[in-house]
């Protein structure tokens, strides 16, 4: 089965979390990829989290404007006091209050990518606090999709996984160090069509 | 319910939530004249079961059946649909950034017009308000302030805010690069501060649906902030015709901090005066 979109969401603990996992994803993969790392408002470091996380990976990383299409071989990063929807082949932002404290929310992304990419999203669910994420995680569950979680215990904050864990069914967990390769190993991983019209 | 079975059926429940999202919004247009029918499909999804969920209703239909019924609850409804929590000084940079590089070319004006469009409750606009004073331009400018929305118009209008805010305004004001007190601009009372009259003069507060009415004016700037976020495609690109087509040439249109030209036909016919900031300058 091919995979269209690959959505991430982690809180405290993601910004060690993920350069591990993007370094491992192999250089052939296409597949965009979107971070929703909880974040503060950034007046003065804009910029910096992209280029740290653009030294992990071998793709485009550049924050997620409104309107962007999503291209393959790039990873999006939600921009901090917005929420980043996924509407249909391009990013949705608003600035509707928070949900759980969190702007970027990982569960009002999640959803939102669930309705549009149904088995053909990825939804990870990395290390953090709370338990963002978990609703969303089982809203990409409900429409088909691949449910991935850190395990717990290889997570510098337990908390997201484990809930993500148990709001879902069938979620594949597995430790941080494995999650690329699993990915990798997905047959058509790199096979990249155009996401909204392989949608339904 | 196996696997595939509890798949079929949110993937029916979704196609039948999409239908009466549809059937609501059309509704809404025939019986009220609002038009959300072209909004951006998922944050007003969002907006419309916040809303149902907040009146303890169970389906969008049954949703319609209230708001078709009950004008005064379909009042509650365009206020969530479209408020927009704001602060004043929001986007700090943004200002320091008008300061920078806006303030000089409108000093080349005789008299500035300024549209700030989607003003929800004021925020905005008054924050430009103490730029322009600040700038010593105020005097020469008129800034129209507009929403669909008149109840938040008339809060705008009013140009009081809870006195917790103030702080938050406070920081952002000094980051904006405030150069006195921001306290000038207000007078406690109570746990409210009452914006000064000076601030309020030169704004004018007006009633324009930017999906439905047409331009009024020519103008010089014209602020558009996390607005056209809430459109489709389709409809960003009609409101923004009627933007260009309501600016002079060599005027400037500022957007939100995560939006821009590109992806739309004016990309090629404004140059960016600030790319971080979003600022852009009509050049044809």
């Amino acid at each position: 089965m091919p995979y269209n979109l690959i959505m991430i969401g982690c809180s405290l603990g993601g910004l060690k979390a993920l350069p591990i996992l993007l370094s491992g994803i192999s250089r052939g993969s296409v597949t965009p990829i979107v971070i929703v790392q909880h974040r503060d408002r950034d007046i003065n470091t804009a910029g910096l989290l992209t280029q740290m996380l653009q030294k992990s990976s071998g793709m485009v990383l550049e924050e997620a404007e409104d309107k962007t299409p999503i291209a393959p071989s790039h990873v999006y990063l939600a921009p901090s006091d917005y929420h980043l929807l996924i509407e249909q082949d391009h990013f949705q932002l608003s600035t509707e209050l928070p949900v759980a404290f969190a702007r970027p929310s990982i569960d009002v992304a999640f959803e939102s990518a669930a309705r549009c990419y149904g088995s053909s999203l990825i939804g990870i669910i990395l290390t953090g606090t709370g338990s963002d994420g978990a609703k969303g995680l089982a809203h990409i569950e409900r429409r088909g999709g691949l449910a991935v979680v850190q395990e717990p215990s290889t997570a510098e904050q337990g908390s997201m996984p484990l809930a993500a864990i148990a709001a879902t069914s069938a979620a594949k967990v597995l430790p941080l160090d494995e999650i690329a390769t699993f990915l990798n190993s997905l047959a058509d991983h790199g096979e990249y069509k155009n996401a909204f019209r392989a949608a339904r | 319910m196996s696997q595939n079975d509890l798949i079929k059926e949110t993937n029916e429940s979704d196609q039948i939530e999409e239908i009466e999202i549809e059937l609501l919004l059309e509704g809404i247009f025939r019986r009220y004249g609002y038009d959300f029918r072209s909004y951006a499909s998922a944050s007003i999804r969002r907006r419309i079961w916040n809303f149902a969920n907040l009146h303890k209703v169970q389906t969008i239909s049954a949703l319609q059946e209230r708001l078709l019924h009950e004008p005064a609850v379909m009042d509650q409804f365009v206020l969530s649909l479209t408020v927009n929590v704001t602060a004043m000084f929001r986007d700090p940079l943004f200002y320091k950034a008008v300061r920078a590089k806006v303030v000089p070319l409108l000093k080349t004006y005789p008299f500035v017009r300024i549209w700030d469009a989607g003003c929800s409750s004021g925020e905005e606009a008054y924050s430009l308000a103490v730029v322009l004073t600040e700038e010593g331009l105020y005097d020469r400018c008129r800034i129209y302030a507009t929403d669909m929305n008149d109840a938040v118009l008339r809060k705008a209008k009013a140009g009081i805010f809870p006195l917790s805010k103030m702080k938050e305004f406070t920081d952002n004001y000094i980051q904006a690069g405030g150069m006195t007190s921001f306290s000038d601009y207000y007078t406690a009372k109570y746990d409210h501060a009452i914006l000064q009259n000076s601030l309020k003069r030169n704004i004018v507060f007006a009633q324009h649906n930017l999906v439905t009415d047409t331009s009024f004016n020519e103008f010089h700037l014209i602020l558009i902030r996390n607005v056209l976020i809430y459109f489709n495609d389709e409809l960003r690109q009609k409101v923004l015709d009627l933007l260009h087509g309501s600016l002079v040439k060599f005027g400037v249109i500022a957007l939100g901090r995560k939006e821009s030209l590109k992806f739309s036909s004016y990309d090629h016919a404004y140059e960016e005066l600030d790319v971080r900031e979003k600022l852009y300058r009509r050049t044809a």
